[in-house]
């Protein structure tokens, strides 16, 4: 408990722990080992577009597959390795290139379990950043968890810390199913406290965060750490929001969201991602069809608007959803009455 | 339930002590309640300002994200000076009454006041980088033993640590080691570790094999593996003798230690134990070792406490963290399969324990839905028996200014 890591560095950990637990796990990935150049060679200078992959190249070099700069083929290869027997990890640099891989996910790997009569395992993991906020425009920028939530046979993993980044991603490692695992990149320097030791979190199992009992706010990945500052405004108003972070889109944690929703009777949800089809959206319906009579206010999404990432830092820093945002969302379905409870 | 002091506490106490000492004031402070405890959230005083307390009464209720506390009073006298308001969040070591002669409020009100002042604009809180105590790793027997020492500075410097682990405990005080039960770890004993190492001791907990951040070998997993490894540990930190304190299964695993080598135990306080009868909710054991969400460890908790509403959602979630670790499902299966077979108990340590002549605490909670109260009664002849009406299984956290006080009196009597 006592150690602190890095979102970067507890995955950089789980890595490395997989890959000494199971010779079966190989990593492949553009710009995985050399990238950069540099004095520690060209093997180990960067480690990964930011790093994730450091040290492991070094340590395993026939197991570690800088490949070119062909999405297509590396994720290809990836699938096919998981699905005679290997357990790869394939780094896919931003989600926004998932573009020219769609086949080898969607009509591939989501569906042999599926069309070999549950004969076939396809354990793929594929890394890949997310998110706004690094200047990046509209092409390295993007939030696409919900296209992949979209699609059964794939699990969708999207950490909030660093202790779930390290113990999501050893449960994917391990997990027999194709999983997309989603990191922030502006996430990379958050510190938390994170275990030596190898350990595993269950997929569709929520966190609570926080908990408080006047509004639920459900939450993921970046939008967790916006939740939370948001809260520290809200408590000085007398108001208590209870966190939830379902950890993972698919499978997704129903109960949990249900379970506080009927606590606090009220619900706002938070999501990076564009408001159409989204994760907010399918949050929102959910509760409203199975929770619907909880309910004492109407549900709030809070989503970056249905456009592209702009590349004017000024628009950018708009187009996310901010604490500010969030506060004034729960404000909203307590009845905007700023310092009362109810 | 604080010594007085907490790590980052250095300042307030410097700047308020010239003023104080001279009028016999001293003040009360929020305590710390375990390594992850920052701040506490006030949640009432159970006291009036002008009530004469006595060291050890209950003076106001605290709750923290992990649990909820009672302060107790850190030296006797008339409380002068309320300074928490209920529904503040208050940081480890902050000032929260000034306590005194009752004189000195009639004599000089104004002197209490700019105490109280002074004590509240000279605190400093604790740098988070380097507040308090850190854990320590011994490696015996090709095992990782994690362990917190606390104490054993002359002066009762609480929070201090001795050493790096490398050398011997410092300071000519007794050694008091703590043993935590099935699926705990060294964390249980947030509410007594402190309070105990005044005056000298130096109180260690640490982490079973198989629990916590120790390794997740366990052996044969039966008490006299894991009291061997216990023992083994007393000899790679140089400890030559030792007051053992068990709960529950660390109370078979103190018994055991205590009978296969007397010369090391110096006396045993046994809370709840597991080893002196058959009986024990066997469901309790094998729900724990299967549970892996919230949902199904919850209610398996809330058998631990005569008031389930101790059990929060930090509480479990602590729990959880520890039982995804990589070996300890397995662990815990080995040991509830050596130690609780088929929902009863394997192993009867208590009569063991007769002819060492070694001093024996026996506590109790009436109220205990793991192991029977009824089996105190097993207790060896001589020994101490407290039974605490009404408590649960875990009478060190629920019930810990009392069992805080019994320890006490008993480790001074015993040495």
């Amino acid at each position: 408990m006592a150690r602190k890591l890095s979102f970067l560095l507890a995955i950089n950990e789980a890595m490395h722990q997989e890959m000494a637990r199971d010779e079966r796990v190989i990593i492949l990935g553009e710009d995985i080992a050399g990238g950069a150049g540099g004095s520690a060679g060209n093997d180990e200078a960067w480690g990964g577009a930011l790093g994730a992959t450091q040290g492991l190249k070094t340590k395993y070099p026939h197991r570690v597959l800088d490949t070119p700069i062909s999405e297509s083929a590396f994720i290809g290869a990836a699938v096919g390795a998981a699905a005679s027997g290997l357990r790869p990890i394939a780094e896919l640099m931003f989600v926004d290139f998932m573009g020219v891989c769609f086949d080898q996910i969607f009509n591939q790997a989501a569906k042999f379990r599926y069309m070999f009569g549950g004969n076939a395992i396809t354990p793929v993991v594929i890394r890949t950043m997310y998110g706004a906020g690094l200047r990046a425009a509209s092409q390295h920028s993007q939030t696409l968890y919900p296209l992949f939530t979209h699609i059964p046979g794939l699990k969708v993993v999207v950490p909030s810390s660093p202790y779930d980044a390290k113990g999501l991603l050893i449960t994917a490692v391990r997990d027999d199913d194709p999983v997309i695992f989603f990191e922030h990149k502006a996430m990379y320097e958050l510190e938390g406290d994170v275990p030596e030791e190898s350990y595993s979190i269950p997929f569709g199992e929520a966190n609570i965060v926080r908990e408080g009992g006047d509004v639920t706010v459900v939450a993921i990945g970046r939008m967790v750490q916006h939740a939370l500052q948001a809260a520290e405004t809200l408590a000085a108003e007398g108001i208590q929001i209870e966190i939830v972070d379902p950890r993972t889109t698919s499978p997704l944690d129903e109960e949990t969201i249900y379970e506080s929703v009927e606590s606090t009777g009220r619900l706002v949800v938070v999501d990076e991602a564009h408001p159409r089809c989204s994760f907010a959206s399918d949050v929102a319906a959910l509760v409203a069809q199975n929770a619907f009579d909880a309910l004492r206010a109407p549900i709030r999404m809070v989503t970056s608007p249905h456009s592209p990432v702009p590349f004017s830092p000024a628009l950018e820093d708009v187009f996310v959803p901010s604490p500010e945002r969030i506060a004034a969302a729960v404000r909203d379905v307590l009845g905007a009455k700023s310092g009362s409870r109810r | 339930m604080s010594a007085d002091a907490g790590a980052g506490d250095a300042a307030g106490s410097a700047a308020g002590s010239a003023a104080g000492s001279a009028a016999g004031l001293s003040k009360l402070v929020m305590p710390k309640w375990g390594l992850s405890m920052s701040e506490g959230r006030f949640i009432a005083w159970l006291v009036e300002e002008g009530a004469v307390v006595a060291l050890g009464d209950g003076l106001a209720e605290v709750e923290t994200d992990k649990i909820d506390g009672i302060v107790e009073a850190t030296s006797a006298g008339t409380l002068l000076r309320r300074l928490a308001q209920p529904g503040e969040t208050i940081p480890v070591g902050a000032p929260i009454a000034v306590i005194g002669p009752a004189a000195a409020a009639v004599a000089d009100p104004a002197a209490v006041d700019a105490y109280a002042a002074e004590l509240q604009a000279s605190f400093v809180p604790a740098d988070e980088a380097d507040s308090g105590p850190r854990t320590e790793a011994l490696t015996v027997d090709g095992r990782r033993i994690r362990y917190l020492r606390l104490g054993g500075a002359e002066g009762g410097e609480a929070g201090a640590v001795t050493g790096d682990g490398a050398e011997a405990p410092a300071g000519d005080g007794d050694t008091v080691v703590l043993l935590h039960g099935f699926g705990g770890d060294l964390g249980n004993w947030l509410f007594n570790q402190e309070p105990l190492a005044g005056g000298g001791r130096t109180v260690i907990a640490l982490d079973l094999p198989g629990h916590g951040e120790s390794s997740k070998d366990v052996g044969a997993g039966d008490l006299e593996a894991l009291a061997g490894t216990v023992g083994a540990f007393l000899d790679g930190l140089g400890v030559a003798r030792a007051h053992l304190v068990g709960h529950s299964l660390g109370g078979a695993v103190a018994a055991r230690l205590a009978a296969s080598r007397p010369g090391l135990v110096t006396s045993l306080a046994l809370i709840a134990p597991v080893g002196f009868g058959e009986e024990i909710d066997g469901d309790y054991i094998d729900g724990f070792v299967a549970a892996e969400s919230r949902r199904d460890l919850k209610p398996l908790l809330e058998r631990l406490f005569a008031d389930p509403e101790l059990v929060t959602r930090r509480l479990v979630d602590d729990v959880l963290r520890m039982k995804r670790i990589d070996g300890v499902t397995e662990a815990l299966a080995v040991i509830a399969a050596a130690v609780f077979p088929a929902g009863r108990q394997a192993g009867h340590v208590a009569a063991a324990l007769a002819g060492t002549g070694i001093p024996v605490l026996v506590v109790w909670g009436t109220a205990d839905r793991i192991v029977p109260v009824g089996q105190a009664q097993s207790a060896p002849a001589g020994a101490r028996i407290e039974l605490l009406e009404g408590a649960g299984h875990s009478p060190h956290m629920e019930r810990a200014g009392e069992v805080n006080r019994l320890l006490g009196e008993f480790l001074t009597a015993g040495r």
